[in-house]
């Protein structure tokens, strides 16, 4: 099966259009190519709302945590030592586990000398899939409240394949969590191209850099597209021109707009006159991804 | 008796801190020689499980009591499973010298409440 075009939409922070820009550009891609959307923004996924697609399928996403046998346990606190998330807490009498910071990563029960820990299997999340009206193919991870680790649920997110979908994709798109964190660095990590949404603001231009700087640093195709255009200043197109990233999308502020997207409604439905210039962006972003590099 | 204060700054002169899992420094006291070391707080750099790695740090250490403004609730929970004494410090108090007073008249509260936010698996 040949694997999908793989575009992840991202942006620094939380606000700037993000979720609004890749269900719109999923749409586009729907006309045209078998197109599915990963909503990996698992701590408040909400490309749903967008798309409106029916879940038929459900899984729940465990990690393995470890267990203390304290008959073993000589209380000598290397385990504590080896967690990177301090997630373990050794006292003279006992083990304490705290099971919402751990990530699964094994390391205390590889490092425990007495081989008095076991692993065990927490529930952390849960993943829903199925179809929307419009053809595409939907899924989306969401954490359990309280849990500290986005990550094992997006790695399930990405290799899991519902009996619900269409077999072969063209076009995969990720709506990526906001910020620069573990889990955008895991949503990042094996796409083709990646999109940035930013606002030409001092604040836009702060949060850009640092999902830049991840691009970068995983050898990205990398482009932008401005919200709200028109207001703040120049230097994120100066940043960008300087960069050589290619701003494939410009979406001025208006009042309208702004207004019918709150409603909930797609960026096509409140602005048909967006499906030209979509249309573009999404060209853009295939030539960027199979540029040869 | 060993007791541990946090504090705002790495010496021993600094004034307290409020903040458990997030402070600058713990101050170790040796209230019988009246000995003091201060401790930056490796948990500044954690990006998750602060108190948790605050209170590991104070039990390595050997210490008995804990004198602070505030315990988040792993942290209490750790600390209180490694049988120490959890003391408040009240919030005008900063100075270390009326703390380590007001602890050895028994003048200081003890923090009691953490709602349960981890489990312990004995
Ligand atoms: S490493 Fe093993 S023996 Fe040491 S404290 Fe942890 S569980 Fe106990
Ligand atoms: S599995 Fe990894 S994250 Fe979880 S407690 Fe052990 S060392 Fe920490």
């Amino acid at each position: 099966m040949p694997e999908p075009l793989r575009i992840a939409v991202a942006s620094g922070k939380g606000g700037t259009g993000k979720t609004t820009l890749s269900s719109a550009l999923a749409l586009v891609a729907a006309g045209r190519y078998a197109t599915r959307l990963l909503d990996c923004d698992v701590e408040a996924p909400n490309a749903a709302l967008a798309l409106r697609p029916s879940l038929s399928e459900q899984r729940a996403v465990s990690i393995p945590v470890p267990r203390v046998d304290e008959a073993r346990c000589t209380h000598c606190g290397r385990c504590a030592e080896v967690c990177r998330f301090n997630a373990l807490a050794v006292t003279p009498r006992q083990v304490l586990v705290f099971d919402e910071l751990c990530h699964g990563c094994g390391s205390c029960v590889w490092i425990c000398p007495e081989q008095a820990m076991s692993e065990s299997e927490a529930r952390i999340g849960m993943l829903d899939a199925g179809t929307t009206e419009t053809g595409i193919d939907f899924a989306q991870g969401s954490l359990d409240v309280g849990q500290s680790s986005g990550v094992p649920i997006l790695r399930a997110l990405k290799r899991w394949t519902p009996a619900a979908w269409r077999v072969s994709p063209r076009i995969e798109i990720r709506d990526a969590p906001p910020g620069a964190s573990c889990a955008v660095v895991e949503t990042l990590r094996d796409v083709d191209a990646a999109l940035l949404v930013t606002e030409p603001t001092p604040f836009g231009l702060h949060d850009l850099k640092q999902v830049v700087a991840i691009c970068r640093e995983l050898g990205l195709p990398t482009a932008v597209a401005i919200n709200r255009d028109g207001i703040g200043d120049a230097a994120v197109e100066d940043y960008c021109a300087e960069q050589a990233l290619p701003i494939l999308l410009r979406i001025p502020l208006e009042r309208h707009l702004a207004e019918s997207l709150a409603q909930g409604n797609s960026l096509i439905e409140a602005a048909p006159e967006y499906r030209e210039p979509l249309a573009r962006l999404l060209q853009g972003l295939i030539e960027l991804a199979e540029a040869p590099r | 008796m060993k007791i541990a204060i946090t504090i705002t700054a790495p010496q021993t002169d600094a004034p307290a801190d409020p903040r458990f899992g997030r402070a600058a420094a713990f101050c170790v006291i040796d209230t019988d020689s009246g000995a003091r070391e201060a401790h930056p707080n490796p948990a500044l750099e954690a990006a998750s499980g602060a108190g948790v790695r605050a209170a590991q740090t104070l039990i390595d250490l050997g210490v008995e009591a804990v004198i602070s403004g505030a315990y988040g609730p792993k942290a209490h929970q750790v600390l209180a499973a490694a049988g120490l004494g959890l003391y408040l410090a009240p919030a005008e108090v900063k100075e270390l010298d009326a703390l380590i007073e007001r602890f050895q008249s028994g003048a200081l509260a003890r923090a009691e409440t953490a709602t349960n936010g981890g489990h312990a698996h004995a």
